[in-house]
């Protein structure tokens, strides 16, 4: 019996867990970093142009995003295979804009509405005649500043 | 016997105290080398809504330099057929006319260019060409930059000075007005 607990008591193959919280942090940290908060799930297929002249779009909170293109191949039994406009996370018509808009002007506080942009997310495929639609219903709602979402372009 | 010696000896412990600095280098290695999926696009301010549209034929044809894009992707800039890829060339030279011919702008300040498009055309097409008129503005923005004082060497963007870009942007304005498209070649 003895022979086991001296064994036992002399080597001590303990992992030191000192530095477990350092590593939990850089983990943590990580993937603060790394997650793109996606706050709706895409319905539709937009693999956006490519261009030069591009300006980032600083503040998240003041963009509200467009989507426009064809419906992903599972949904198209339900929406067609058309080009359509995505709001938040429905299929919608230029009709729902205004409303859309609305919705995200009362999360923004009221000195900073007028630096909302529009961030038009449009499949390089699609025609131009969606996309006019969406063009005039975001005048006649007011919403002048919009921003063509692009690629950079690769030399 | 001497197997349990030996175990006495070696210490199998590792030296904690700089794994906090290792997990720290790797979070600053992917603090650094991460970037966030940020949104680039072409920022556009669109004019507001009237029911009248803007008559060009009130203006002097010689300073209006028309684009039309067809519903098959094909330009026609001041009447001729055109590539996507000489519209910057022609764009710059219309504009600054250094060699004041009679067929082309007065002054930069007059210059306008009218972009229309058919609802068929494809927005990729469209956005190549909107790409290339406001490449040939920054252009023409960094080359009156650089001759003033101080920015010789500067490239126009939004770091500057909110006056200097100002100042530039006052001699060579950006005045592109879209007309509400034809409707010949939509699916």
């Amino acid at each position: 019996m003895s022979k086991f607990t001296k064994k036992r008591g002399k080597a001590s193959p303990e992992v030191s867990t000192a530095s477990l919280p350092d590593i939990i942090f850089m983990l943590l940290f990580f993937f603060m970093v790394v997650t793109v908060m996606r706050s709706s799930d895409k319905l539709v297929d937009v693999i956006v142009p490519e261009a030069t002249e591009l300006t980032k779009l600083e503040k998240k909170s003041l963009v509200n995003q467009i989507y426009i293109g064809k419906p992903m191949e599972q949904y198209r039994d339900i929406y067609g295979s058309a080009p359509r406009i995505q709001l938040n996370d429905k299929i919608s018509d230029e009709d729902d804009i205004p409303i859309f808009l609305e919705k995200h002007k009362i999360k923004v506080p009221e000195n900073q509405r007028s630096k909302i942009t529009s961030s038009l997310r449009v499949d390089g495929e699609v025609t131009m005649g969606i996309v006019q639609d969406v063009k005039t219903a975001l005048r006649k709602a007011n919403q002048l500043k919009v921003n063509y979402s692009t690629r950079p372009k690769a030399n | 016997m001497l197997k349990r010696k030996k175990n006495n000896r070696v210490k199998n412990e590792v030296n904690a105290g700089s794994m906090a600095d290792i997990a720290f280098l790797l979070l600053i290695f992917f603090l650094v080398t991460t970037t966030i999926d940020i949104d680039k696009g072409i920022t556009v301010k669109l004019p507001p809504w009237s029911n009248e549209e803007v008559d060009p034929t009130k203006l002097n044809k010689r300073n209006v330099f028309s684009v039309l894009v067809n519903a098959d992707d094909q330009l026609l800039v001041r009447g001729e057929i055109a590539q996507v890829e000489e519209l910057r060339e022609r764009a710059k030279e219309f504009i600054v006319n250094p060699e004041n011919r009679e067929d082309l702008a007065e002054k930069p300040t007059k210059a306008i260019i009218s972009l229309k498009n058919d609802r068929g055309t494809s927005y990729g097409t469209y956005i190549q060409v909107y790409n290339e008129l406001k490449a040939a503005y920054n252009e023409l923005w960094t080359e009156r930059l650089n001759k003033m004082p101080g920015y010789s060497e500067a490239v126009f963007n939004k770091d500057l000075p909110l006056d200097v870009r100002r100042a530039v942007r006052a001699e060579i304005p950006f005045v592109l007005s879209e007309a509400e498209p034809t409707n010949f070649g939509e699916e």
